[in-house]
């Protein structure tokens, strides 16, 4: 029987009872094709593959990543517990040395999903990578990661919740914003002031095949990656640049996702969108699998592969070459320009508008950061939106000097709760989440 | 009247049945290499002056093509196989001669790419070249849609026996299981044909023309006649006659079931009061197959398993050194212990006390303790080992959250134990496991009675896709149009009506098939925004059971209760 050169853990759950609504993209039929492909190919005979179930998320473990508001249980159905606690599931298979490799191949998706949560935004309501991120974090002790995010669109939420953690490089390979969904995930779009320089954003022309998202991993990403030597990365594996995703203008495919998986060589790798459900997602899962598992995925095609058909304009290749050498540039600098826009300042301010497709609702956001040499600064998020809600949230990050714990604190105890609808306090450093309504 | 006959590693046991009471049993030693001879042994021993006429059926469990299989004596195959996008194909060679063909059949049954014909007709002259007679055919996806599997047979022409195709053999996904499958049901077709042509002759030169069945590896039986173009499916047949000899008395929870033999444990379970089967199919030496086989681990611990001291403590198996102490064996065994103990009688006492003194002078113990040390050791190993199956069996995936969340977990609350050292050790069992354990009547020849009254089992697979508008039961080659209004409700009851005529055909009396749906799932198929049409799945099955009256009708039975 086949062997699989590295031990792989699948978490293989396709939900097949939920949906968002019965014609919406993320519904039952999603992973039905690719689950009989997988059965098919008979992944689970290959010595060294293990199938997991998903373990259900803890309150605590969404409380640690979000402000859900008004709180976790009228926020996230038991489907969405489900699907975090699958990517939790393969993150402790991989931490606990059961196996080498992991892949949460589970449904809902999570990369939109922000710290604030008022509800459903372009699929996803709890940013399932954040959510076993910093449980591996809680159980497992501090660790660097980098987490690469190769779904079409800019992961906008996994860039908010880690905007300003240098322990966690987040790059994100998207199609430009300027045409698609969610608008957000220029190169200037860099992290705050305690990680600047550790959000990365490499928005890709429509049209750009396998070509331009290999170029872009071995003389972009692979570069950076070594320059930040993390001890773990991670895959937000979304699926939707492929040649047939109806709701984006790619050109990848099943081989292209195959050979980038191996390039990139993740510890575990969660799946985000892909809702081509017939023509793609059966062969990219199935590529990404074998390549994780290290075994041959060179017979893995599309029915109607034909590269001469999806060739890569040739001024994309010139395009990308420019915006490599730009983003690598800036990434050396970053440094230097950290110190020019943040020396002298006490905090930095940003103000977000977030639109939450799903539900049809605009959330208005204040976010300070303070500028802290001791720690990456204590954030406090003022947030309002149309469905009546006003709250106060406070984060102690992980590595908090005593100064910023303490002026959490105060901001919490002393937020005058009739202002609000809500005061949250994450403390990072005790783990401890509270709320006053 | 019924027979009922269980070959086994070195023993066959044979069961002559009136109402589901024994009115004779044989049990004879047999050397492996002459079986027939054995089982007319045991058959002539058993009818010895009785009605020949009023016997109604035979059942028998053999172990033909599972010898023919592990000791490699099979017939060359000629492979001819499909394999489309996914898995370099080149691992699944198995055949003498593996020919690979370039067409491509998808996950919904849609020809992507037709074969070139012209390489069929190649390999045909290759296999002739090499003297090859027994082909199999698998393409990807045939379970879907098995038009090139039909159309290669119908290229070979007839010019090769047995031609198997994967389809007919399974209707579960598994690629590489389909092709191991149809390889060995190729593979072991002339032994097994060979030996049930044997069998049928020797049983009419005897006078019995009753029906003869086999047993199937699911704990169900199937028609010899059937049997001869399925062969593959009567492999390890073995462990479903002990499990359906475990269950003649009914069970409707859980239970965990065991049979203790000289060198094994056999360890399988009652879900709901029916056997548990393998999810996928059972292994066979090197293969693993999509054979339906009722689920039995295995664990190297029995009545002759050598007993040892290892760093001051007793240790037991995993070989077997030779028979008991009590039997002149070289080691001491657990078998000895129950001897010491009182509890088990053959062979001499004094051997057996004198092994376990000799353990007890390393330990610093007397011969009595050591042997109580003994069972309990068994005991623990078979516990740690049924708790360990369990977890495993509890975490089988599932693909529902409600399953997740709330499907239902197997939790055993009783346990059935049969084999030689059933009733010694039926205490330890049930303190260690802390459930009640039983030891059926007439444990020593449980199996053999489990083979007599198994029923014929079947199952089958329809998968409906409204928006191609077809209907596709692969284990009957079925494959036809339906309308886009189809149902879920009319995919059920199409599917119960095809599975009660399956099992008819297989060789079910009427009045034995309870055909039951197992799974089912209907999606709407979404494109764009419109729902273009519904993939209905639905598994229905006969399962496996035990024959109501046990041979010549109810009055038996009530004759009995009398
Ligand atoms: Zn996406
Ligand atoms: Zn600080």
């Amino acid at each position: 029987m086949m062997k699989a050169v590295n031990k792989l853990g699948l978490v293989f759950f396709p939900a097949f009872d939920w949906a968002i609504s019965p014609t919406h993209p993320e519904r039952e039929e999603r992973l039905l094709y690719t689950l009989d492909q997988v059965q098919e190919e008979g992944i689970a005979d290959i010595e060294g593959i293990k199938f997991y179930n998903p373990s259900v998320a803890e309150k605590e473990d969404i409380e640690r990543v979000h402000f859900c508001v008004p709180d976790v249980s009228s926020l996230v159905t038991e489907s969405h517990m489900v699907s975090a606690g699958g990517a939790i599931t393969a993150a402790r298979a991989v931490m606990e040395g059961e196996v080498d490799k992991a892949f949460a191949v589970v449904r809902p998706p999570g990369h939109h999903a922000h710290r604030v949560v008022y509800g459903d935004r372009g699929f996803c309501i709890i940013n399932i990578e954040a959510v076993m991120l910093e449980y591996v974090r809680q159980r497992y002790g501090k660790r660097r990661v980098a987490i690469v995010d190769t779904d079409c669109h800019h992961g906008d939420g996994t860039q908010d919740i880690f905007w300003n953690d240098r322990d966690t490089l987040f790059i994100s390979l998207h199609q430009d914003g300027r045409t698609l969904y969610p608008g957000t995930g220029f190169p200037e779009e860099f992290g705050g002031p305690g990680a600047f320089g550790y959000t990365i954003n490499i928005p890709l022309p429509p049209q750009t095949g396998e070509e331009g998202f290999l170029y872009v991993v071995e003389n972009l990403v692979l570069p950076i990656i070594k320059d930040y030597n993390p001890d773990l990365i991670v895959n937000s594996a979304g699926q939707d640049n492929h040649y047939t995703d109806p709701i984006t203008n790619m050109n990848f495919t099943a081989q292209g996702y195959a050979r980038l998986t191996q390039r990139l060589n993740p510890d575990i790798a969660v799946l985000e969108g892909g809702y081509s459900i017939e023509g793609a997602l059966p062969y990219v899962n199935l590529g990404i699998i074998l390549a994780l598992a290290g075994l041959d995925y060179s017979h893995v095609k599309e029915p109607d592969y034909d590269p001469e058909k999806i060739k890569q304009p040739t001024w994309i290749s010139e395009y990308l070459k420019r915006l490599c050498e730009e983003i690598y540039r800036r990434w050396m600098k970053k440094e230097d320009a950290a110190k020019k826009m943040f020396e002298g300042k006490d905090s930095v301010v940003r103000k977000k508008r977030i639109y939450y497709d799903t539900i049809g609702v605009l959330e208005k956001q204040i976010e300070t950061i303070r500028v802290c040499s001791a720690c990456s600064g204590l954030i406090t998020i003022k947030s309002e939106c149309d469905l009546g809600y006003s709250i106060l949230a406070v984060t102690i990050p992980r590595d908090a000097c005593p100064r910023c714990i303490d002026e959490g604190y105060r901001a919490y105890r002393t937020a005058d709760s009739g202002d609000y609808s809500g005061v949250y306090l994450q403390d990072r450093v005790n783990d401890e989440y509270c709320a006053k309504m | 009247m019924i027979i009922g006959l269980d070959v086994g590693g070195t023993h066959i046991d044979a069961v002559l049945l009136r109402g589901g009471h024994i009115l004779e049993n044989v049990k004879i030693p047999y050397n492996p290499a002459d079986t027939l001879e054995a089982i007319c042994t045991a058959i002539e021993k058993l009818i010895d002056k009785k009605d020949l006429s009023r016997i109604e059926r035979v059942n028998l469990s053999t172990t033909i093509s599972t010898n023919a299989v592990l000791e490699g004596r099979t017939s060359p195959v000629g492979m001819i196989i499909e394999s489309g996008p996914g898995l370099e194909p080149s691992s699944l060679a198995c055949g003498e001669e593996n020919v690979f063909l370039d067409g491509y059949i998808d996950h919904r049954g849609r020809e992507v790419a037709p074969f070139r014909e012209g390489l069929v007709h190649e390999a045909s002259r290759n296999f002739k070249k090499r003297g090859l007679s027994a082909v199999g055919i698998v393409t990807k996806f045939s379970v879907r849609n098995p038009s090139h599997e039909v159309r290669v047979k119908e290229l070979l022409g007839s010019d090769f026996y047995p031609v198997t195709m994967g389809h007919a053999l399974s209707g579960k996904l598994n690629f590489p299981r389909r092709v191991f499958t149809t390889y060995l049901n190729s593979a072991v077709y002339e032994r097994f044909n060979t030996f049930t042509s044997a069998i049928k002759r020797a049983f009419e030169d005897m006078g019995i023309k009753a029906p003869i069945n086999v047993l199937k590896a699911d704990g169900g039986t199937m028609s010899l006649e059937q049997a001869t173009s399925l062969p593959v499916h009567t492999i390890l047949s073995g462990p479903a006659a002990s499990v359906m000899g475990c269950i003649l008395s009914p069970a409707s929870g859980d239970a965990v079931l065991l049979d203790v033999g000289g060198t094994t444990t056999d360890i399988s379970f009652l879900a709901g009061g029916v056997p548990l089967l393998e999810p996928q199919g059972i292994k066979i030496g090197e293969y693993p197959t999509l054979v339906r086989a009722i689920f039995s681990n295995s664990i190297a611990l029995g009545g002759d398993s050598a007993v040892k001291v290892e760093d001051g403590r007793v240790v037991i198996g995993p070989r077997r050194e030779g028979p008991p102490a009590a039997l002149g064996g070289p080691m001491p065994t657990p078998s000895d212990a129950m001897i010491v103990k009182g509890m088990l009688h053959f062979g001499s006492r004094e051997k057996a006390y004198l092994a376990m003194k000799e353990l007890g002078l390393v330990l610093g113990m007397d011969p009595e303790s050591v042997a109580e040390i003994i069972l309990e050791k068994m005991g623990d190993m078979i516990k740690n080992a049924v708790d360990g199956i369990l977890l495993e069996l509890n975490s089988r995936p599932v693909y529902t959250v409600r399953e997740l969340l709330y499907g239902k977990r197997i939790q055993p609350r009783e346990v059935r134990i049969i084999g030689g050292p059933a009733k010694v050790l039926a205490p330890v069992i049930e303190r260690k496991l802390n459930i009640p354990c039983a030891v059926p009547d007439n444990y020593q020849v449980a199996n053999a009675i489990g083979a007599a009254l198994s029923r014929t089992t079947a199952e089958i697979t329809l998968i409906a896709d409204t928006a191609r508008g077809y209907i596709t039961v692969p284990e009957l080659g079925i494959r036809q149009k339906i309308d886009s209004g189809f149902t879920l409700k009319q995919a059920r009851s199409m599917a119960v009506k095809l599975v009660e005529e399956r099992a008819a055909i297989l060789g079910a009396s009427p009045e034995d098939i309870e055909a039951e749906i197992i799974e089912e799932s209907c999606f709407n198929m979404v494109r764009g925004f419109y729902t273009v049409g519904k993939n209905i799945r639905v598994k229905a099955q006969v399962k496996p059971g035990i024959t109501g009256c046990g041979g010549e009708g109810r009055e038996m039975d009530d004759e009995g209760r009398k």
